[in-house]
């Protein structure tokens, strides 16, 4: 027998209090683990959902962590709207021209060049409005280039892709501009199919429903991203619903005109007739500038009174370095402050029984064993329940964060993977479990060492 | 003062061992002039409680040392020598059958008797052999189906004989027995004297016995009464 396997006969001689110390020890590293995971993915998640492919989002003036929320998060309000106008102030000449002449209505030069296209380099940028709900689910009414110009996943390279169905498109035959496409998650918790008609509830999730609904044509395969969240209709459609029409404003006082902003909705007009310009507004402007130009275009747009401009990537980084990270800290704190007092209840486990195994002591010494060996004995058992309990604790924290994606994959968006290290801080645990089994190990050692055995034969 | 003839296994001269007293002062133990232990001759050393029987026992093993004196074991000379030195010579040279037996509790009888080889070893590994061994040895003292009883499974008298066989595992030179049949029921006493007499003769074991009961002693060709080779108290 070897002093392990000695260590090994004691522990489970005494296998009630050696398993108790042990989970108490398994509680304390599964709540650490709990905790570098779950703040791992949160961390990760939102690093992964910030780099959405697109460097800036353009909106109303505002709280710009509101701004970001509410257009890649599909959380918080929406800010103010800015007028369709301005969208197309990021469109180059010819850009400009096919926008007036395709939607019609009233635009100032529409030959000449938006005021930030030269900036843009042969970007892109795409309105979103929002404000409305399909059931539970946000609804983003925006133009096929959503999908067909944005991309997702950990390197922004891949594709948004359809389990069913295909793309929206401007307008069809079939739909005119009434159709959408649903996240992965709508689909699922509405139910929802391809000719499935969506109806979005105006402002709030319990508001007036409107009357004209969308025709699903696609459903997206899951993404990992907020987007498998969303209800996306068709912008043209969107402006055709009461409620969605700009109010004309007094050119000097900047107030709305009461009574102007009647939609084709309410007086039955929903025919090809589109929502002219002037009438048209937009939540956010999703801009991709090639080159290097976002920094100095987001200094510029800041400039102006009634816009701004906010970088995802940045604002994320922001909320995680004054709100998230500190957090983490703290709830690490927290529980290893758990795993510590587990380490000191091994410490008190083994020292109560040092009474009852001072005869025990006394006889392996008797029979040749010196004082090391019994030292090294009494620490294995302390580092046995110190690891063993680490061990379950690690694989139990690990098991938690997976079985809760029930519950979190729908609020969320993101899904813990089953033993995915999400931390390199994991990797500390091992040994610091072995310091604290040898530390918690060390007193009771300690009187072991000392026992006479003369006496206590 | 007895002794025997030729190179003794066990040689001890001038034995002193002194405890402090509580109210001051030292009390003298033990203080001896010369014991002999030959190879393989079975000892019996007689004398009644509190004569210095297990502190005689307790400092040839090494687990309290001497005052000052000479105890030679194999011709070495053990006095001066460390503890772990002490600890080393008392693992590998030496076996111990106690009076209350002193099997571990959360050990069965199989691992108490390999116990006695663990600790003889540096590593601390017991080798392939040393199961075999045990069993044998179990086996010898008629235990050899229950091996893998825990002691609180087996009745005083087998725990007694598991402690023989623990004792002997090691093959050692030297059989230190202190009354091991003080808790042992009379029907019993005489298998055990016999057990522990016949193994050390068949493993050629020297073996010191020290008891008060002169029933126990008589079973042997030498006895020494300690009252007359221990000088302390007289």
């Amino acid at each position: 027998m070897n002093l392990l396997s000695i260590a090994l006969r004691n522990l489970r001689y005494r296998k009630l209090a050696s398993s108790l110390t042990a989970l108490s020890m398994a509680l304390g590293v599964a709540l650490v683990v709990l905790v570098l995971t779950i703040s791992g993915v949160i961390e990760k998640s939102l690093e992964r959902t910030s780099n959405v492919g697109y460097n800036l989002i353009v909106g109303a003036k505002g709280s710009p962590l509101q701004l970001v929320f509410n257009t890649v998060f599909f959380l918080s309000q929406p800010i103010e709207n800015v007028p369709y106008s301005y969208y197309m102030e990021y469109l180059p000449a010819d850009g400009r021209l096919k926008e007036h002449a395709r939607i019609g209505g009233e635009l100032k030069e529409p030959q000449r060049p938006g005021l930030y296209s030269f900036l843009m380099q042969g970007g892109f940028a795409i309105p979103v409005c929002m404000g409305d709900y399909v059931g539970e689910f946000r609804c983003v009414a925006t133009t096929p280039d959503y999908f067909g110009l944005l991309k997702h996943g950990d390197l922004n390279d891949r594709e948004y892709k359809f389990s069913v169905g295909r793309n929206f498109v401007d307008y069809s035959e079939e739909n005119g501009y009434f159709e959408a496409v649903v996240g992965s998650q709508v689909a699922q918790s509405m139910g929802l199919k391809l000719g499935d008609e969506i109806f979005a509830s105006h402002g709030t999730e319990s508001g007036e429903t409107h009357g004209q609904g969308f025709r699903v044509v696609g459903i997206l395969e899951p993404t990992g991203s907020p987007n498998d969240r969303g209800a996306f209709v068709n912008i043209e459609g969107f402006y055709l619903l009461e409620g969605h029409v700009a109010p004309d404003r007094d050119e000097d006082s900047g107030l709305e005109k009461r009574g102007t902003a009647q939609a084709p909705e309410r007086s039955g007009a929903l025919s090809k007739v589109r929502l002219p310009i002037e009438k048209r507004e937009v939540t956010a402007i999703l801009l991709k500038p090639n080159g290097f130009a976002a920094m100095s275009m987001e200094k510029q747009i800041n400039k102006t009174k009634f816009a701004q401009a906010v970088s995802p990537i940045g604002q994320i980084e922001g909320l995680l370095g004054v709100f998230v990270r500190p957090l983490r800290w703290a709830l690490l704190a927290l529980t290893s402050l758990v795993v510590l007092v587990s380490a000191i209840s091994i410490l008190v486990s083994i020292y109560n029984s040092m009474n009852d195994r001072k005869k025990d002591i006394a006889v392996m010494r008797a029979l040749g064993a010196s004082r090391d060996h019994i030292t090294a004995i009494i620490l294995l058992e302390s580092l046995l329940i110190a690891i063993a309990g680490g061990l379950v604790g690690w694989l139990v924290g690990h098991a938690l964060g997976p079985l809760s994606n029930a519950w979190t994959m729908p609020t969320t968006g993101v899904k813990i993977d089953w033993l995915a290290v999400q931390s390199s801080w994991e990797l500390w645990i091992v040994p610091g479990l072995v310091l604290l089994g040898t530390l918690a190990g060390a007193i009771p050692a300690m009187v072991a060492y000392r026992t006479p055995v003369a006496k206590n034969l | 003062m007895s002794q025997t003839s030729g190179q003794a296994l066990l040689s001890i001269r001038d034995l002193k061992k002194q405890y402090d007293q509580p109210g001051g002062g030292e009390l003298t133990i033990l203080d001896i002039p010369a014991l002999d232990v030959g190879a393989g001759e079975q000892v019996v050393l007689r004398g009644e409680s509190g004569s210095g029987k297990t502190t005689l026992l307790h400092v040839i093993s090494g687990i309290v040392p001497a005052d000052s004196g000479s105890i030679r074991l194999e011709g070495v000379e053990l006095m001066g020598f460390s503890e772990a030195k002490r600890d080393r010579i008392r693992a590998v040279k030496m076996g111990y059958v106690f009076q209350t037996f002193n099997l571990l509790p959360a050990f069965t009888a199989l691992e108490n008797v390999r116990l006695g080889m663990s600790f003889a070893r540096l590593s601390g590994n017991s080798g392939s052999g040393d199961i075999e061994r045990a069993a044998e040895l179990l086996d010898r003292v008629g235990l050899g189906d229950r091996m893998h009883y825990l002691p609180s499974q087996l009745s005083v008298g087998q725990q007694q004989r598991v402690a023989v066989a623990r004792a002997l595992v090691n093959r050692p030179i030297l059989l230190l027995a202190d009354e091991p049949t003080a808790n042992v029921d009379p029907s019993n006493q005489d298998r055990i004297i016999e057990l522990i007499a016949t193994q050390c003769r068949q493993e050629n074991v020297a073996m010191l016995l020290v008891t008060h009961s002169d029933a126990v002693a008589s079973r042997f060709d030498r006895i020494e009464q300690l009252s007359q080779i221990n000088r302390a108290g007289k």
